[in-house]
């Protein structure tokens, strides 16, 4: 058997100490470890529960927005009557994720560092940079439907499989972090996602040991429509062919402001400035639209069986548009 | 040895050579049959008690974990165990390039499949078994196992080699069968279609994963394992192992679904076996779900030329259904693709032929419905293009086309409703509401559209056995080689005994599932409920016989109902007539009536699917399946089955793809996370009716195979539907959202 030995943290510092070595690994509600070291995909020697710390709580924040404990489980957090009011397409995201068992044990912390599915990173049979650096990367030249088409390298095509971290994106979230060294940090969510380089392997800018203790969402965009769209091969279970979080505010017929990030087409959850500016400021037109679409792919690059991803990416964009902005 | 427990007592045979006009069935008076009862079985699956061929608590029982080779092509060179024989709990690494079974065998052969691991075929085919005191213990020694292999040049692609086909032998249904000249008829045709359709390898994706225990006493094994036909699968363990059939009893009292890919006995069991030979201990091993999907059976991936020709009222003068499959190198079996099309419509000029190009995948086999799961895409979507040409209703086209006898065989059907149920099929659904322009139903971003096949299965009927003993206390049990797998054989057997014999309900104890008990032929090509059923029918017979005896009156004159007998102004209880208990048996076997008559069972199936205009991602909204198959013993189990193979036919029509890597021959989707099977979500209400029919050519319970039938035909409706919603005709299944983007309209 391969073994690991199993630590019970009692603070989220004794965590984030006990987590600093070599080979150690958190686990929370283990939906995605527990699978991968079945698989020795992942093959910790230590694991560190942090299932017990009281990060379990979504709480107000004085500036209107919500903090949520990083042991908040995902169906929690998507029944939250706060987070329907006001960030309903971070509800909507979560429970387009994974299935009812999944999602009562998926924690918010957990989900933000879900490994990706690959087919070929799930396979030891098989190279993969992720898996195993410098091992060489299967999907490219292989079959890789499900992959990335914008952000790749040559050593790494993976996408960043969740629901909510797209929704995130989108909500402009902070994440909070313990360190090992007993500092805490704050990290945008747009900083916290690595792009796979030569790297792809190191997938965020946590350091040894550092634990997501929360996440942070700022007070909600006033008067702005949300939207959740998840194209998949079949109507549940089944990850992001493309995806689509957005929330848009209008002024009349103007665009007021918008933030829009795409899952399924990354190595992160994807999210762009020029699609955002290529619409805000201007009326609804279908041309805005398409120019939109044309900043989110202008580096787009498909590998094959994913080369459809292109164009889906397109049309789901615009019908999402046309929904944000009530031109249907 | 193992003692048999029935056998003893008198038996009743009947070989299927004329007509059996009259049951038991009709004439009991017990009213169970056909009634929608709860499974016998359903308690004790929903409450963890039933017991599943891996959950077997042995003494001294060894965890072996299974190996499966990490090339497509090649040979062992070494399987170093010394490196992993000192790991934590391990037991033994034990290797047989001799005995391993190469692949899974076909169902109801009793030979041995191909045997030998030293040379590889496909990748993960099992080359080794690792023992250990526990599971996990064997899994980490599985996955540390070095094993080298000089790796050769294998045949991953179809596309590559699809020309490499050649004509098998005969099988279920010919290789090759002509008639009249289907290249004349279509130059001379007012309309014709000549389309290729497309379908890719599957897995039949049981909920329980292939598993085997096996334990040795002396020279004798008993094997618990899951699968499907126990008699024929003990000769095939037997014949592997180079031991008497005598000398292997296989134990399969319940099993996790099968679809096919439990028929033969697949490479745990002998694994297992000559672990547990070696070991002096019992031996389990269990695949991991990547290996059920690399080394048990895949359905073979098709490529469907389809020729339709008709003159100009829309009469089929020619039918050509001409298909490649694949297959392991040296394997015979090939998706039987064409057998429904022989028997479907009329049509003078014939081409129904296959040819089987060599592959380095995983053995291609049984998966529910052979032939018509797959071939009914062809035919049903061909003949819903021709609709579309003449400008006819697509049902309209199958009415005319409705043959009155074999097209082929100068006999007549034993019993044939596809007319009936396409019309009783068109009122219960809407079929008027059609708009025949394809693209013109809109309701906000779905394209809505319908669709209609027809289904065909043949029917089968297969030598089976079964023992009935009644004890002085008035129960009885019946027991039969035959198998449950998930399908309600517990139940509806009891119904039938229970029917005859007047015996209630709760006191038949039922036991299926051991080869000590009469053989049969098992769960396989819908067989299942009419051979073990007419076993159980004639057994009842005869007991029926001795308690008329015992009661002194004639059989006609004899009633049974809960528990007694009634005849001659007298009431007594069974348990009376029976001393100190009777044992009888009673036997089935197919005859002439087979050849005399054309027999196969019919329906329909009619789909309503949303096309998503923007993505293209599809949505069935609702099916109804219409389906005739003799009588109906179970009108619960029955539909459940029809449900369940409607469900396959949705997965066959959008989602379901067994996908390899076409470098290495590897399995890139491997796990239900990635092989899509239908969820919940993807399947909407579902609604069944049974026509109601009675085959006196089939057996003497005139019922027919039915879990088959519901899936024939099933995609096709789901498909026909497609294109009526949207206009776009895909021809290459599973019809993924990426196949429609192309013709969707513009944003």
């Amino acid at each position: 058997m391969k073994l690991f030995t199993y630590e019970r943290a009692d603070s989220a510092q004794a965590a984030a100490t006990d987590a600093a070595a070599a080979g150690a690994k958190f686990i929370a509600g283990g939906t995605n470890l527990l699978d991968l070291m079945k698989l020795q995909v992942e093959t910790p020697t230590k694991l560190v529960d942090i299932s017990r710390l009281p990060l379990d709580k979504i709480e107000e924040r004085d500036d209107g927005g919500l903090t949520i404990g990083a042991l908040v489980p995902n169906s929690d957090l998507a029944a939250d009557a706060r987070v329907i009011e006001r960030y309903e397409v971070l509800s909507r995201a979560l429970l387009a994720g994974a299935s009812g068992q999944l999602r009562n044990k998926a924690s918010t912390g957990g989900n933000l560092l879900q490994r990706t599915r690959c087919y070929y990173f799930y396979d030891t049979a098989t190279a993969c940079n992720k898996r195993e650096p410098g091992s060489g990367c299967s999907a490219i030249g292989g079959f890789n439907r499900i992959l990335a088409v914008l952000g790749t390298s040559e050593h790494c095509i993976a996408t960043h499989p969740s629901d909510m971290a797209v929704a995130m994106r989108a909500l402009d979230a902070t994440i909070v972090t313990q360190k090992a060294d007993g500092d805490r940090r704050r990290i945008a969510i747009g900083d916290f996602y690595r792009l796979p380089g030569d790297t792809p392997h190191i997938e965020n800018v946590l350091e040894a040991g550092e634990l997501i203790t929360g996440v942070e969402l700022p007070a909600p965009v006033e008067a702005a429509r949300h939207l959740y769209r998840k194209v998949r091969d079949r109507a549940s279970y089944a990850f992001a062919l493309v995806s689509v979080a957005g929330v848009v505010a209008m002024d009349g017929d103007t665009v007021k402001s918008a933030s829009l990030a795409f899952g399924g087409l990354g190595p992160m959850p994807w999210r762009n400035p020029a699609v955002e500016a290529a619409i805000v400021g201007k009326p609804v037109t279908t041309a805005s639209f398409e120019a939109a679409a044309d900043a989110l792919l202008a580096d787009a690059r498909g590998y094959g069986s994913n080369d459809f991803k292109i164009p889906l990416a397109r049309r789901t964009l615009i019908a999402s548009l046309r929904e944000l902005t009530g031109t249907n | 040895m193992f003692e048999k427990i029935f056998g003893a007592g008198d038996t009743n045979s009947l070989t299927m050579n004329k007509p059996h006009p009259d049951s038991l069935l009709d004439t009991g008076v017990q009213g169970v049959i056909s009634r929608p009862i709860d499974r016998v079985d359903g308690p004790l699956k929903v409450s963890g008690t039933a017991t599943y061929a891996a959950e077997y608590q042995l003494d001294g029982l060894a965890h072996g974990v299974l190996v499966g080779s990490t090339v497509g092509k090649g040979r062992i060179v070494s399987v170093d165990a010394d490196a992993v024989l000192g790991m934590p709990g391990v037991i033994d690494v034990v290797t047989d390039f001799d005995t391993f079974l190469r692949n899974a065998q076909q169902g109801g052969e009793t030979t041995a499949p191909t045997q030998g691991v030293r040379d590889v075929d496909y990748f993960g085919e099992i080359v080794a078994i690792v023992l250990a005191e526990s599971f996990e213990e064997a899994r980490a020694a599985a996955y540390a196992l070095p094993i080298e292999y000089e790796k050769k040049e294998g045949q991953y692609a179809f596309q590559a080699h699809r020309t490499e086909g050649e004509t098998p032998p005969d099988s279920v249904t010919p290789a090759k069968f002509t008639q009249g000249d289907i290249d004349q008829a279509m130059r001379d045709a007012a309309v014709t279609v000549d389309v290729t359709y497309v379908t890719p390898s599957q897995n039949s994706a049981a909920m329980e994963p292939h598993a085997s225990i096996a334990v040795w006493n002396d020279d004798a094994l008993t094997l618990y394992g899951a699968y499907q036909m126990p008699t024929s699968d003990a000769q095939q363990l037997a014949k592997s192992l180079g031991v008497s059939d005598k000398k292997v009893r296989i134990i399969a009292r319940y099993i996790g679904g099968g679809f096919g890919s439990k028929l033969g006995i697949a490479p745990e069991s002998v694994a297992a076996a000559v672990a547990a030979k070696k070991l002096g201990r019992p031996v389990k091993a269990v695949m991991a779900r990547g290996q059920v999907f690399d080394a048990t059976v895949r359905r073979s991936n098709t490529e469907q030329h389809m020729r339709l020709a008709t003159d100009r009222n829309g009469r089929l003068t020619a039918i050509g259904h001409d298909s490649l499959t694949s297959n392991l190198p040296g394997e015979d079996y090939f998706e039987p693709v064409g057998i429904g099309t022989h028997l479907a419509y009329a049509g003078e000029n014939r081409s129904i032929t296959h040819q089987l190009v060599p592959l380095n995948l995983t053995l291609s086999g049984s998966m529910r419905a052979p032939g018509e799961a797959v071939g009914m895409i062809g035919l049903e979507c061909a003949m819903d293009e021709l609709a579309e040409k003449l400008g006819m209703d697509p049902i309209e086209l199958r009415r005319i086309n409705d043959p009155a006898v074999d097209p082929e065989k100068d006999v007549p059907f034993s019993s044939r409703a596809l007319t009936q149920s396409l019309d009783k099929g068109a009122e219960l659904f809407g079929w008027n509401k059609r708009n025949a322009m394809p693209g013109q139903r809109r309701e906000g971003e779905w394209l809505i559209g319908m669709g209609v096949a027809s289904a065909v299965r043949g029917n089968q009927l297969q030598q089976s056995a079964a023992g009935i003993e009644i004890r002085p206390d008035g129960t009885a049990t019946v027991a039969s080689a035959m198998t449950d797998i998930g399908t309600g054989s517990y139940t509806i057997l009891a119904q039938i005994a229970s029917e005859i014999l007047g015996i209630p309900l709760d006191k038949i104890t039922m036991k299926l599932g051991d080869t000590i008990d009469p053989p049969a032929a098992g769960s396989g090509g819908s067989w299942g409920a009419a051979s073990a059923g007419s076993a159980v029918y004639l057994a009842a017979e005869q007991a029926r016989k001795k308690l008329a005896a015992a009661m002194g009156v004639e059989e006609a004159e004899l009633t049974l109902k809960d528990g007694y007998a009634i005849g001659d102004n007298r009431q007594v209880p069974i348990g009376e007539l029976v001393g100190s208990g009777i044992e009888v048996t009673g036997e089935i076997k197919p005859g002439s009536q087979e050849k005399q008559t054309t027999q196969a069972s019919f329906g329909c199936h009619f789909a309503e699917v949303g096309v998503n205009a923007v993505t293209g991602e599809v949505r069935v909204r609702r099916m109804l399946g219409v389906f005739a198959a003799g009588r109906v013993l179970n009108a619960k189990t029955a539909r459940s089955q029809c449900l369940g193979g409607m469900t396959f036919g949705i997965g066959a029509a959008l989602t379901e793809d067994l996908i390899h890597d076409q470098r290495t021959g590897k399995l890139v989707n491997r796990d239900l996370a990635e092989y899509h099977l239908p969820v919940n979500a993807d399947v909407p209400q579902l609604e069944v009716h049974f026509i109601d029919e009675r085959d006196i050519h089939a057996n003497p319970i005139h019922a027919k195979g039915i879990g088959e039938l519901g899936i024939s035909g099933a995609a096709p409706a789901v498909v026909n539907a497609i294109y009526n919603a949207c206009g776009v005709r895909v021809r290459d299944m599973p019809i993924t959202c990426d196949k429609l983007l192309a013709g969707l309209p513009p944003m």
